[in-house]
């Protein structure tokens, strides 16, 4: 059951076109990511979603309410859209104590005061702030003051929570931290999530479904596992990760590397590929082996330990690959030939 | 991550010991003599009589006479009006161009920014022409015209020395409020909006409340400086038997010519004046350091603009009447009453020449030169305070040598002593009390001037010293540059553009000074500044309005050409 | 010979001590990174190899002079042959990158062909050819890091400083710039000495490594490997890596997990049974073996108590990674498995599956020691 919906929405800044014709479905209680570079139009779908920005196109609506739609020349402004937000730079009122940033959205609702009482306290205390209410935001450390914009975003319990970059500006391990703090609330309050971001780690380990957007325009949208392990090109397949891309060329019936040797004869390319004469094959430095027989042979170039794993740059031919092994897999030295196998690698038309 | 206490032991060890002290020594020298020595005096003069003895009971005595109690009353009454007004007044017009839709706000912008430059005493000139109750001009028009039986405004009052002073001063409010408003995080605003709050209630409930502490300093300085101000009280307040602290200390030293009492009674006004700007100050350092939040930061997308709708365009005639009205009225009626040949007359074209103008710059000798001594002093108090501030910051900012305590807070004084203050402590300092008789020279100006300017020096070259990172030196000497090669090849090149700054931010209001140069002129030294308020106050108003037209051409035109400079350089 | 000595050498700031009675040796021609908190002291241990500041106590040599001893005038940093790389680049905003460069030469009166020529080489050196005119603000965030490279090395130095000078660039410019000072230390053959908190630069770029903790001292000394693989202490295990310590009570000889009764399975520390205190056992993510209960169940020599049976408390997929948290009987640890072998040995657990838990390592510490990183 799609709850929130974004029919053909578009939005253009001048001659630029932010976001183009976009059309999406989020279920109720799923936790949806938008992922992609700088300028891609992420947070600025976000923000039409939020109603900052009207649209020069399309629609959104949430369950039964319509929210934007150009065509009906229809635009509810955010202060009635009824949604949770948490920004980046956290965005507390330093004027005023955590309790009333919490309590803040039901006094501007008008809520009897016991209400307005109780359910400040289920959001301080879902986010662990009941011992700190009376004290500033600005006594607190940056953990701190996102926990207290989660909570001001959750008083009203809305059912939808649009999180726009909301961890960036920690630092990793709190980071890590606060993302399973987020998700703890979102099985306990049962809200969907809108979430934007740029790091592809947080992504994956939050949302049930991911956006990859790039220029405006939707690259994949699809389950964590299969965004990393099918990625629909070769965009979405270097944003996600640590990446090798191989340039092959068939000649005499067989794929080769360029100006060097042929692959094994098990990797051939799907069928709707196998006619090109040139490819690029995707893969990455974690799924590569270092096999004693068949596969390309190499030269280790570069060997860097780093702790958990080692990482190794090694020539095939005239490219170069990167290969990442566990700390406890035997590898070739620098300088010595090797041979590598690759794992998992996805074929690509090269100026796809 | 590195220890607090970085550059210090290099230049310590290898500028060698005897030339840091040197420096240190120097710096000192320069700020107790032109500075804490006149302010030590006026308190020894306040506070302990003829026989040396701590005397607070005549001090009590002096502050209860009648007229040093009004005066008193007089400077609280005028700088809380003004506080009040112009605090109200910026911050609607700064809320105005940087949250709403209002048209032109740019313009607009340039243009609320333009008294800074002009000196509120012409401006109260040019209200007293306008609206001096039996020869202004308005009030002449509504009298004879449209046959009112009673003036409609009297500018010799309090009322009208707060409307002139608000006119003048509401910059200061303004240009702090604009930045505030400018800088803060969008989210701030537009998390309450999605937490349910319409635009008014935001306005209300969080925008105004994040802007207070600047607003708060924007009043506390035009707090400090209506206090302590001169001219526009002087010029409108007189007539009518209004004096504040500086118009009767000027009053008092002027008419009894130093006599003992009058010095007497000066140095306790005074006194009274330092302390307040003490208390200012703190108050406003408080504020700045504790209370100004954390609203500024990162991602940045417009901030949310509130519709005017229907006040759209009711709104830009207000703000144009508003420029018109204190802006431009002003300045051309300066420019029109120095065009004629006697005050009072209407301007019809034949009624206007340039005669006037010829005469106070080629004929007249009591303004040539005035305007070749304020050109000269200007120039020679921005150099010497240029020079002596760069040395003192950079021992203040730069330096670890034992003994900058006591740099440091002399450093702070020029801050809290206002310019009548100076005036009265150079002259109690440089009458031959110490065997050197300045009193009647230019000199004495120069001194004054020095003291006077030396906190902005101080400001913008600390300013410039502090962007210049210590590593940036160690980077010189880890290359291989020795302390004099990295301070010639590094430092001095990186903080010409704040030694500038410093010359044209003393040489531009040394123009117009009239406060410290009122009480310190002799027959031949007078000052601009001065040369207005005599004629004027001699009767001669076509001539003082000549003058006053020359002095804003001055400004102008000095201005224009710095604001070129520097956008030039900023590139 | 660019060896750098430093003798007990002490150093406080307003009587807080911030190195005491420090030894250390840097050889010639090696990369030598100190590695330690924010705060801990490494950049005032650099900083008296530099000259910006003197020893109070101790001497210090660079190769076979002595450039600094407490109580004795010292050879000023502008006399040492020393590169210096600052956190903040400190490029000079008013000199073009090949000003900038050059300068160095300029203060040796190097003659101007010689000046052109060695400033043009050590800016191709650097990967900055073309951008010669270019004032520093022109310049993105590597490029002025580069340009103080460049400076740095312009005068042959024998001896690099580096500051944390990676730690404003965004990750891939940090991943790509230590590699560079890497290639550059190995084609001139000079002695790097870098100080940064960062642990994986640190154990990327060293030929050896030290260790400091919050008070300034040095706890233990090594090639990365060594450091890694055979910590001297808790503290250090700590601070480089990701560690796991499965918290243990004893009954008689036997430490078993959490507050439960698995015995753990790995050989138990020496001194057990005599030694007083309360141990730790700790692990790197990737010591843990996970393993479905069931496989292990079946296969012949493995007996239900030679593993630990965990559930998963919470699995994340983060990419090339998959990351469960175990929860044994109250003791908590993480494991990380590369994704396509998880996925290829059926291994993607579920949250509440439960697992079977063995190592290939564990290290045994002091628990009382533990206060000293919870801090």
């Amino acid at each position: 059951m799609s709850y929130v919906r974004l029919v053909d929405v578009t939005k253009r800044f001048g001659e630029v076109t932010a976001v183009n014709k976009l059309n999406l479905e989020i279920a109720k209680g799923e936790c949806f990511s938008m992922l992609g570079p700088s300028g891609c139009g992420k947070t600025t779908t976000l923000r039409m979603v939020a109603g900052f920005e009207d649209l020069d196109d399309g629609e959104i609506h949430v369950g039964e309410r319509l929210l934007s739609s150009k065509k009906k020349g229809y635009y509810l402004p955010p202060e009635k859209r009824d949604f949770g937000m948490v920004f980046q730079a956290f965005a507390v009122w330093p004027h005023l104590s955590i309790y009333e940033n919490v309590a803040f959205p039901l006094r501007i609702r008008k809520l009897p005061s016991a209400e307005i009482d109780s359910r400040t306290k289920t959001a301080l205390k879902a986010t662990n702030l009941l011992d700190v209410a009376k004290k500033s935001p600005e006594d607190l450390s940056g953990g701190g003051k996102q926990r207290v914009a989660l909570a001001r975003a959750l008083a009203i319990n809305p059912d939808v929570m649009l999180l726009d970059e909301p961890l960036s500006s920690l630092d990793p391990h709190l980071r890590e931290e606060m993302r399973f703090e987020i998700k703890d609330l979102q099985r306990q309050f049962g809200f969907s999530i809108i979430y934007v971001t740029h790091d592809q780690a947080e992504a994956m380990a939050l949302s049930d479904r991911i956006l990859v957007m790039k220029l405006g325009v939707v690259q994949q949208i699809d389950t964590p596992m299969n965004i990393y392990r099918r990625p629909a090109n070769k965009f979405v397949f270097s944003f996600i990760g640590l990446h090798n891309f191989l340039e092959v060329e068939r000649k005499e019936g067989a794929y080769r590397l360029l100006a060097g040797e042929a692959l094994d004869k098990n990797l051939t390319p799907p069928q709707d590929l196998a006619t090109e004469a040139r490819l690029t094959l995707a893969s990455r430095p974690s799924e590569i082996d270092f096999v004693d027989d068949g596969g390309i042979s190499g030269r280790v170039i570069r060997k860097s330990f780093l702790g958990e794993f080692v990482d190794y740059q090694i020539t095939v031919g005239e490219q170069t690959v990167r290969v990442q092994k566990g700390r406890r897999t035997q590898g070739p030295e620098k300088d010595e030939n090797c041979r590598l196998q690759l794992l998992h690698p996805v074929w690509y038309k090269v100026d796809e | 991550m590195s220890p607090t206490s970085p550059t210090s032991s290099a230049i310590k060890k290898d500028s060698g010991f005897g030339a840091a002290q040197i420096i240190l020594t120097l710096s000192i020298g320069i700020l107790v003599v032109v500075v804490a020595v006149p302010v030590l005096l006026i308190f020894l003069n306040a506070f302990w009589d003829n026989n040396n003895d701590f005397n607070l009971a005549a001090v009590v005595k002096v502050l209860s006479e009648p007229d040093t109690y009004q005066a008193l009353l007089n400077s609280i009454i005028i700088a809380c009006g003004t506080t009040l007004g112009s605090t109200a007044v910026g911050t609607f017009f700064a809320w105005l161009v940087t949250r709403t839709d209002l048209p032109y706000k740019k313009f607009m912008k340039g243009m609320f920014l333009v008294p800074f430059m002009l000196p509120s005493f012409i401006g109260a000139l040019a209200w007293k022409m306008l609206l001096s109750p039996r020869a202004g001009y308005i009030n002449r028009f509504f009298m004879d015209t449209l046959g009112f039986d009673n003036p409609i405004f009297n500018i010799y009052s309090y009322a009208g020395i707060v409307m002139v002073e608000i006119m003048y001063l509401f910059p200061f409010v303004f240009i702090q409020v604009c930045g505030a408003l400018e800088h803060m995080d969008p989210t701030l605003e537009e998390s309450a909006r999605i937490s349910g709050a319409g635009l008014g209630t935001i306005t209300r409930k969080i925008t105004i409340p994040l802007v207070l502490p600047s607003i708060l300093s924007g009043a506390l300085l035009i707090m400090l400086y209506s206090m302590a101000h001169f001219g526009t009280v002087a010029v409108l307040g007189i007539e009518n038997g209004i004096f504040n602290i500086p118009t009767l200390i000027y009053e008092k030293i002027h008419q009894s010519a130093g006599s003992f009492e009058s010095i007497r009674t000066g140095t306790v006004l005074a006194s009274v004046l330092v302390i307040t700007a003490a208390f200012i100050i703190w108050m406003q350092n408080k504020i700045l350091g504790k209370g100004r939040y954390q609203i500024i930061a990162g991602k940045s997308f417009r901030p949310m603009e509130l519709k005017l709708r229907g006040l759209r365009i009711p709104l830009l005639i207000f703000c144009l009447a508003y420029i018109g009205f204190t802006i431009v009225l002003p300045t051309a009626v300066i420019f029109l009453v120095g065009a004629l040949p006697t005050y009072g007359l209407p301007f019809t074209l034949e009624n206007l020449s340039l005669e006037n103008y010829k005469f106070i710059l080629f004929d007249f000798k009591v303004t040539r030169d005035a305007i070749f001594n304020s050109v000269t002093l200007g120039l020679a108090a921005a150099l010497i305070t240029m020079f002596a501030g760069v040395m003192i910051s950079y021992v203040i900012v730069k330096m670890k040598v034992r003994g900058k305590g006591i740099l440091e807070f002399l450093g702070m004084l020029p801050f809290s002593v206002p310019g009548s203050v100076i005036a009265l402590g150079v002259i109690l300092a440089w009458s031959g009390k110490f065997g050197i008789n300045l009193y009647n020279t230019v000199w004495i100006i120069l001194v004054a001037y020095i003291a006077r300017y030396m906190a902005f020096s101080l400001k913008a070259n600390s300013a410039a010293l502090e962007q210049v990172h210590d590593s940036l030196v160690e980077a010189a000497r880890a290359c291989g540059a020795t302390m004099w090669q990295a301070l010639r090849d590094i430092v001095l090149p990186l903080v010409r553009p704040g030694m500038l700054a410093a010359f044209f931010l003393i040489f531009l209001p040394s123009l117009r000074e009239l406060t410290v140069s009122i009480m310190l002129y002799a027959p031949t030294t007078r000052t601009i500044g001065v040369a207005i308020y005599t004629l004027n106050e001699d009767g001669e108003t076509v001539r003082s309005a000549a003058m006053a037209g020359v002095a804003l051409i001055l400004i102008i035109v000095g201005q224009t050409l710095i604001n070129r400079f520097t956008a030039k350089h900023k590139r | 010979m660019a060896k750098i000595t430093l003798n007990a050498v002490s150093k406080s700031y307003d009587k807080r001590a911030v190195l005491q009675n420090l030894t250390l040796t840097v050889d010639h021609g090696e990369c030598f990174t100190l590695l330690g908190p924010s705060g801990c002291g490494k950049t005032v241990l650099l900083r008296l190899i530099a000259g910006f500041e003197t020893p109070d106590a101790g001497v210090i040599h660079i190769g076979d002079d002595m450039v600094a001893k407490a109580g004795e005038a010292s050879i000023p940093p502008d006399r040492r042959d020393l590169g210096v790389v600052f956190q903040d680049y400190a490029v000079w905003p008013h000199m073009s990158v090949f000003q900038n460069v050059s300068y160095p030469l300029k203060l040796a009166k190097a003659p101007p062909a010689e000046l052109e020529e060695k400033t043009r080489k050590a800016i191709a050196l650097v990967n900055m050819q073309g951008l010669e005119e270019r004032l520093p603000s022109e310049l993105s965030g590597g490029q002025q890091q580069r340009v103080a490279l460049a400076r740095a090395l312009v005068a042959q130095p024998s001896i690099m400083l580096l500051d944390e000078p990676l730690s404003n660039l965004d990750a891939n410019l940090r991943e790509e710039m230590r590699f560079e000072i890497k290639e550059l230390q190995h084609k001139l053959d000079i002695t790097v000495f870098y100080v940064t908190h960062d642990q994986e630069i640190a154990l990327a770029i060293s030929d050896r490594m030290a260790i400091m903790d919050k008070k300034g001292k040095i706890r233990q000394i090594g090639t990365p490997v060594e450091i890694y693989e055979k910590p001297a202490d808790l503290f250090v295990f700590n601070f480089v890596g990701v560690a796991n310590f499965i918290t243990v009570n004893k009954q008689g000889n036997t430490l078993y997990a959490g507050t439960g009764a698995q015995a753990i399975p790995w050989e138990m520390p020496e001194d057990i049974a005599s030694a007083a205190m309360n141990w730790i056992a700790g692990c790197r993510p990737s010591d843990v073996i996970i393993a479905r209960p069931a496989s292990v169940d079946k296969s012949a020599d493995k007996g239900a108590d030679k593993y630990l049976r965990g559930v998963i408390k919470r699995a994340s997929f983060l990419g090339a990674m998959m990351d469960y948290l175990v929860e044994i009987d109250g003791a908590h640890l993480r494991t990380a498995l590369e994704t396509h072998y998880a996925i290829s040995n059926d291994l993607l657990f579920k949250e509440g599956d439960e697992c079977a838990i063995t190592f290939h390592n564990l290290h045994w510490f002091d628990a009382a020691h533990m206060s000293e990183i919870t801090e």
